[in-house]
């Protein structure tokens, strides 16, 4: 492969962010601790990387991409898409942080409990744990407790949160005010970031199309460029403006108030795109290869290869999804309650059985794709080309690399992306059921059945599934939306018309 | 036709063959008795009798495919395997870990379960198809473009927050219906109206855009081209060439579906707290009551085989180009 300007950039920003995990570790002494999932995360963006490379250089994956740029909806559906996954990437690196007091000789001594780049990031979500319940912007608990005072009497009121508004005094009084003002000095702060990296973009831009700064920023308004990039940067505006807002008002206030043990429900939110993510991502990375190979080989070989093939996903598919997933997730859980030994700590725990959900979710899922690959090769062993190949001499393998593969990578890529929202909506059923992820683990799911338990109280406690609704809702739209733009763009059938 | 229904059945056994194969591995296989024992009777603090005690009670102390003590044809018939698995094909559920009868239970909660997905059905596919031939009226409008993106919206939002909205809303804001429960007979109906509407609801957006999908490339044929040169209306076309083209697609994917209707919506019932064989599922995998899910694994797959079967049929019926061979 030629190594061309942007490879050697992805290489260097690669480099660069490994360079920088090492120097931070030998820096502070913490742990990196290697999750299943993670690894797993590292390969998907290197492959993802890969595929987008080998895609350049290859016209008949090239040319659809570029319709997909220029379309609105689907690009900002893309932006959007790509600040979740950038949440989720920082909080696939773990490590474990030493205890603050070592005993004198062995070995270091490090935390139970491994936390992410993200937690860093974060740290006035992850560490401000108030003691139960407390509504969106509250300074006070929401449950009434005794509260002894210093003349000895005792009253039953709404104690003060620890850190929500604890900056305001004594009656929090004002607090509809403070709210207002750090609103504004949020959304100020959010839209001066945003026109800074607007501003750089441009620059970019310009440099790229080698025009000057004010001809760059005319084409996009005009919408002359090639790329719909008046939405991008639009939708960079509004994303950034809004993410500075939560992240300053997450200093002062609990901006979607806090749960049962008064963990801060946006953190939870927030910590749930990587569950989500993985679940919809893994799935398709575990599944892709079976699906591929198989389907493709009963397609192409037919005979007896096609019988077992077809009985063995008929056999499969008839078993309900849902219930094949119950049940291997139930015997996964005895497995694991019978080995604790396998596991050093909780999230390890916690992270394999989120990468056995993957697994379980990729052996029922891979059935439809690979119906359809058969059917495509099946299409397409009888074209002219791949006849002259075979009379050619030129191996199986070879011809299934070389002549089908390339013919059916539009179906691969529109099943992974077709497949993306029905999986992270898959999750929240399955954790609800009780067959999802483990109960440790933050995710939309368990945020939901949380709160549902609560659905009976007087009154309701609705922000946490306020937060999970707005979370998912914003990631599967921006993934549908985006998958319709892949699809129209990748499938034959709907490019003619 | 006779002759085909009957060979078309003779291929559905290696299949229920392999589904029984999986189910059987996956429950006494891949976890021992023994294991599943000490999870039941809570993993710390359990003596080996209490074990083999549990075990007894539920028949899961017999060897596993093959039992070498016992005489004859009790070499085979009196295993863990075939008392547990084989009996599965003949509908012999035998006893839940908690020891009920499974296939009485089954008998008595399917009727709920129906009482909510067929309305839920029939209602929804109305709904559907009628908002999918408005939006195909109008196509390469902005009704349709708009109607598109609603449909994507609509589908984004996970079937639990209509369920939890609807709760709220109509349950709990208007006091409508009651928010969750069953009755018997006819007083079941004001427990039923709601699951239902929110089932149809929440369909609406993924089932309008599949129709549309299959309306527009119906639209795109040639008879179609033929119908607008005679000089019909497009009204016409559409609801009296098109809709009945289009029936054929619409039958067969809702022909296949019909056998599972049996087996209830899971999220539905628990969420309403209706006795069907959903929610029946659901307090079996909360109970960890694995014999349950055992048959209702094999239940469910047995129905969608059915479903196929009964699917093939209907194209032959429907649509005369299909020949049965």
């Amino acid at each position: 492969m030629r190594v061309g300007k942007t490879e050697l950039i992805i290489i260097l920003i690669v480099f660069l962010c490994v360079s920088l995990y090492m120097l931070s570790w030998l820096a502070f002494g913490f742990k990196p601790v290697f999750l299943w999932t993670d690894v797993l995360v590292y390969i998907l963006v290197v492959s993802i990387i890969a595929f987008a490379l080998y895609a350049k250089s290859k016209p008949h994956l090239r040319d659809p991409w570029r319709q997909v740029w220029r379309r609105k909806l689907g690009m900002s559906a893309l932006v959007i898409l790509l600040f979740y996954v950038f949440a989720g990437l920082l909080d696939s690196v773990h490590f474990r942080m030493p205890l603050q007091n070592q005993t004198s000789e062995g070995e270091m001594q490090y935390q139970s409990d491994v936390l992410t780049v993200l937690d860093m990031v974060l740290p006035s979500l992850h560490e401000n744990v108030e003691k139960t319940y407390s509504s969106p912007f509250a300074t006070h608990l929401f449950a009434k407790e005794t509260i002894q005072h210093d003349d000895g009497s005792t009253t039953r009121e709404y104690p003060r949160l620890k850190f929500g508004g604890a900056h305001l005094d004594e009656h929090a009084s004002g607090r509809t005010m403070d709210v207002l003002v750090n609103t504004f000095i949020g959304l100020t702060m959010g839209l001066l970031i945003s026109v800074l990296v607007i501003g750089v973009i441009l620059f970019l831009l310009a440099k790229h199309w080698s025009c000057s700064f004010k001809q760059a920023s005319e084409k996009i308004l005009k919408q002359e460029s090639e790329a719909a990039w008046a939405v991008v940067l639009l939708t960079l505006l509004l994303c950034i403006t809004l993410i500075s807002l939560l992240y300053y008002l997450s200093y002062y206030y609990h901006v979607f108030g806090t749960d049962k043990v008064g963990r801060d429900v946006l953190y939870q939110a927030i910590k749930s795109i990587r569950t989500g993510l993985v679940i919809g991502t893994l799935t398709t990375l575990i599944m892709l290869p079976f699906a591929m190979m198989l389907g493709i080989m009963a397609g192409y070989f037919r005979g007896w290869i096609d019988d077992v093939i077809q009985y063995l996903y008929t056999t499969l598919n008839s078993i309900p999804g849902i219930l094949l997933i119950a049940a291997a997730v139930l015997m996964m859980q005895i497995y694991m309650a019978n080995h604790p030994e396998l596991f050093e700590t909780d999230s390890e725990r916690a992270d394999t059985r989120l990468f056995f959900l993957c697994i379980i979710l990729g052996i029922t899922s891979w059935t439809g794709l690979c119906r359809m690959l058969r059917g495509e090769a099946l299409k397409l062993r009888e074209m002219d080309y791949i006849q002259a190949a075979s009379a050619f001499g030129v191996s199986n393998f070879k011809i299934i690399w070389r002549h089908i593969q390339p013919n059916v990578m539009h179906i691969i890529l529109i099943a992974v992306v077709l497949d993306f929202s029905g999986l992270v909506l898959a999750e929240a059923v399955l954790s609800y059921v009780g067959v999802g992820v483990d109960p440790t683990t933050y995710s939309w799911g368990n945020l939901i059945n949380g709160a549902r338990l609560e659905m009976a109280r007087e009154p309701l406690v609705w922000w946490s599934l306020l937060a999970a609704f707005i979370f998912m809702f914003i990631l599967v739209l921006a993934a549908n939306l985006f998958s319709d733009a892949v699809r129209d763009a990748f499938d034959p059938r709907i490019r003619k018309q | 036709m006779l002759n085909y229904i009957i060979r078309r059945m003779f291929y559905a056994i290696p299949i229920l063959i392999g589904v029984n194969l999986i189910t059987f591995t996956l429950f006494f296989v891949v976890n021992t008795p023994d294991d599943m024992a000490r999870m039941h009777l809570g993993m710390k603090r359990v003596t080996p009798e209490a074990i083999e005690k549990w075990k007894a009670d539920r028949g899961y102390d017999k060897p596993v495919a093959f039992n070498s003590e016992a005489q004859g044809f009790a070499k085979l018939t009196d295993t863990i395997f075939f008392e547990n698995s084989v009996k599965l094909f003949v509908f012999e559920f035998g006893r839940s870990d908690a020891g009920r009868d499974i296939g009485f239970d089954i008998s008595q909660r399917m009727w709920p379960s129906l009482a909510i997905a067929v309305p839920v059905l029939i209602l929804g596919l109305l709904a559907n198809i009628t908002f999918a031939l408005l939006v195909a009226f109008f196509r390469a409008t902005y009704i349709d473009f708009w109607g598109v993106v609603v449909c994507v919206v609509l589908m984004s939002i996970s079937g639990m927050f209509y369920i939890i909205g609807g709760q709220f809303l109509v349950g709990k804001l208007l006091h409508l219906v009651p928010i969750s429960g069953y009755d018997t007979g006819f007083d079941a109906i004001k427990f039923l109206i709601l699951p239902v509407l929110i089932g149809v609801i929440g369909g609406i957006g993924s089932g309008t855009r599949w129709y549309r999908t299959l309306f527009l490339e119906e639209i795109g044929k040639d008879y179609v081209r033929t119908a607008r040169a005679k000089g019909l209306s497009e009204s016409l076309v559409l609801f009296k060439h098109v809709l009945k083209n289009a029936m054929i697609p619409i039958l067969t994917g809702v022909v296949v579906v019909l056998p599972l209707l049996f087996m209830g919506s899971l999220i539905t019932e628990s969420f309403f707290g209706i006795p069907g064989l959903g929610s029946y599922t659901i307090d079996a995998i909360n109970s960890q009551d694995f014999a349950i899910v055992r048959s209702m694994v094999f239940l469910g797959s047995f129905l969608y085989i059915v479903g196929l079967i009964l699917t093939d049929i209907s194209y032959t019926l429907v649509d005369p180009r299909i020949r049965l061979s």
